[in-house]
């Protein structure tokens, strides 16, 4: 029965398009979700009238399921839409309401043109139908594009955040910052192990000054990492425990006597040098007696 | 039927396993090594692994024999050229080799032999890592 409304619509959005558009957007300028420092009222009104256009060419097609064919344009464009104003940092009701003011606009027309008619309220409960759907797809849109942004985040700082630094001939340094989980742990492994091969390294020092808490899933994480090592023919030396830390670990009962521990990263690569065979010297002539870096000076 | 072919290198014996193990080529390698241990004089066993894609519970655990049989016989065990992935899954599997020594590649595993040796001839009690002090 709604077969015939729908020609309707596109006749009143082609005989009044201009004053729909012109009250769309003063509808949005005055609305208090009009983001004036983040889209100009230029690129607004681009916006704007592109929609109007696909929507009415969508309508023009007969087919009212907005998961049609038909109404692609009408979806791509407000993916695009969404995502661009996701990263511009519009929030969703914000994004959203781009579609939902098209409404008033859209039903002030229709009760003009039909004033009196019938079926009045069956043309506005379809129009608000559609404009629903449109702006439940704008709202899902804008959640999948801020998903995105955070996915990519989160692999960008877990690349980030596990450098395996050469400190000196065959002594690798592994600084982790923030907790670990299982699937850091991978990563770190991954990256430690390779960087062994790569560098020929025999010990390997892992600082966990960064490590906010260590429980007991990360005491375990850590000695997953210390056996893989030693796998590798690598010893692992872990460095940077602080005195609560060490407390907990105490507390928690976990077992980190197969493994050199030491409270910070300079003791432990003294404890590497000495291990290593190696030995830093200070040069400085003034000084009769040559001063070693390592465990024993305490200059 | 196969063999891993066991070489002499001085008083150390290198192995190098580069084809799938299964139960019988493991017993016979037990077999043939601790025989070539006693009749090589033989301080210390060299296992290289490097060719190895896949090292499962059961590879694990013949290591770890050969190891305790060769230190009965007074000859120490270097496993060598593990790979990053199969370490990582052994860790995950819970086998982390304890009482193997492990080297990176066979120049390291033989460091680690030589200084093993060092220290036993020394009969000093050092821990045989035959650290220097700096």
């Amino acid at each position: 029965m709604d077969k015939s409304q729908a020609p309707s619509l596109v006749n009143i959005l082609n005989q009044h398009e201009p004053e729909i558009l012109n009250d769309w957007m003063a509808l949005q300028s005055e609305s208090a979700s009009r983001r004036s420092d983040l889209i100009s009222d230029n690129d607004l009104k681009a916006q704007s009238k592109e929609f109007l256009a696909a929507f009415r060419a969508a309508l023009t097609s007969g087919n009212e399921d907005t998961a049609t064919a038909a109404w692609k344009p009408v979806r791509d464009l407000l993916q695009d839409l969404s995502s661009s104003r996701a990263n511009q940092g519009f929030s969703p009701a914000e994004t959203a309401s781009f579609v939902f003011s098209l409404k008033q606009p859209l039903f002030r027309s229709v009760q003009q043109d039909r004033a009196g008619g019938a079926d009045v309220l069956a043309e506005i409960w379809k129009t608000t139908n559609l404009l629903d759907r449109l702006g439940l797809l704008v709202t899902e849109f804008h959640q999948k594009s801020r998903e995105s942004v955070i996915n990519r985040q989160q692999r960008e700082l877990l690349e980030l955040s596990t450098p395996v630094v050469k400190l000196w001939e065959s002594i690798l340094a592994l600084p982790l910052i923030g907790t670990l989980d299982s699937e850091r742990t991978q990563i770190v492994m991954e990256s430690l192990l390779q960087t062994i091969v790569e560098t020929g390294a025999s010990i390997a020092i892992i600082d966990i000054t960064g490590v906010p808490t260590v429980d007991t899933l990360v005491a375990q994480h850590l000695l997953k990492t210390v056996a893989a090592a030693r796998l590798m023919g690598a010893e692992c030396i872990i460095s940077g425990i602080r005195p609560q830390i060490a407390a907990t670990i105490v507390h928690l009962g976990v077992d980190l006597n197969s493994v050199a521990t030491k409270a910070t990263l300079a003791d432990a690569f003294a404890l590497a040098l000495r291990r290593t065979g190696q030995m830093v010297q200070r040069v400085r002539p003034s000084s009769p007696q040559e001063a070693t870096f390592g465990p024993h000076s305490d200059s | 039927m196969d063999r891993i072919p066991i070489l002499k290198m001085g008083e150390f014996l290198l192995v190098s396993i580069q084809v799938d193990m299964h139960d019988r080529l493991a017993m016979t390698l037990q077999e043939d090594l601790t025989e070539r241990i006693v009749s090589a004089h033989a301080h210390g066993v060299l296992i290289d692994i490097s060719s190895l894609d896949v090292v499962d519970s059961f590879i694990g655990r013949m290591l770890g024999h050969i190891a305790a049989m060769s230190r009965i016989l007074d000859a120490e065990t270097v496993v060598v050229g593990m790979r990053p992935a199969v370490a990582i899954t052994l860790v995950e599997l819970g086998l982390s080799l304890p009482g193997i020594r492990t080297a990176l590649n066979v120049e390291k595993g033989m460091d680690v032999l030589r200084r093993a040796g060092n220290s036993r001839d020394r009969l000093l009690g050092e821990n045989g890592h035959g650290t220097v002090a700096g």
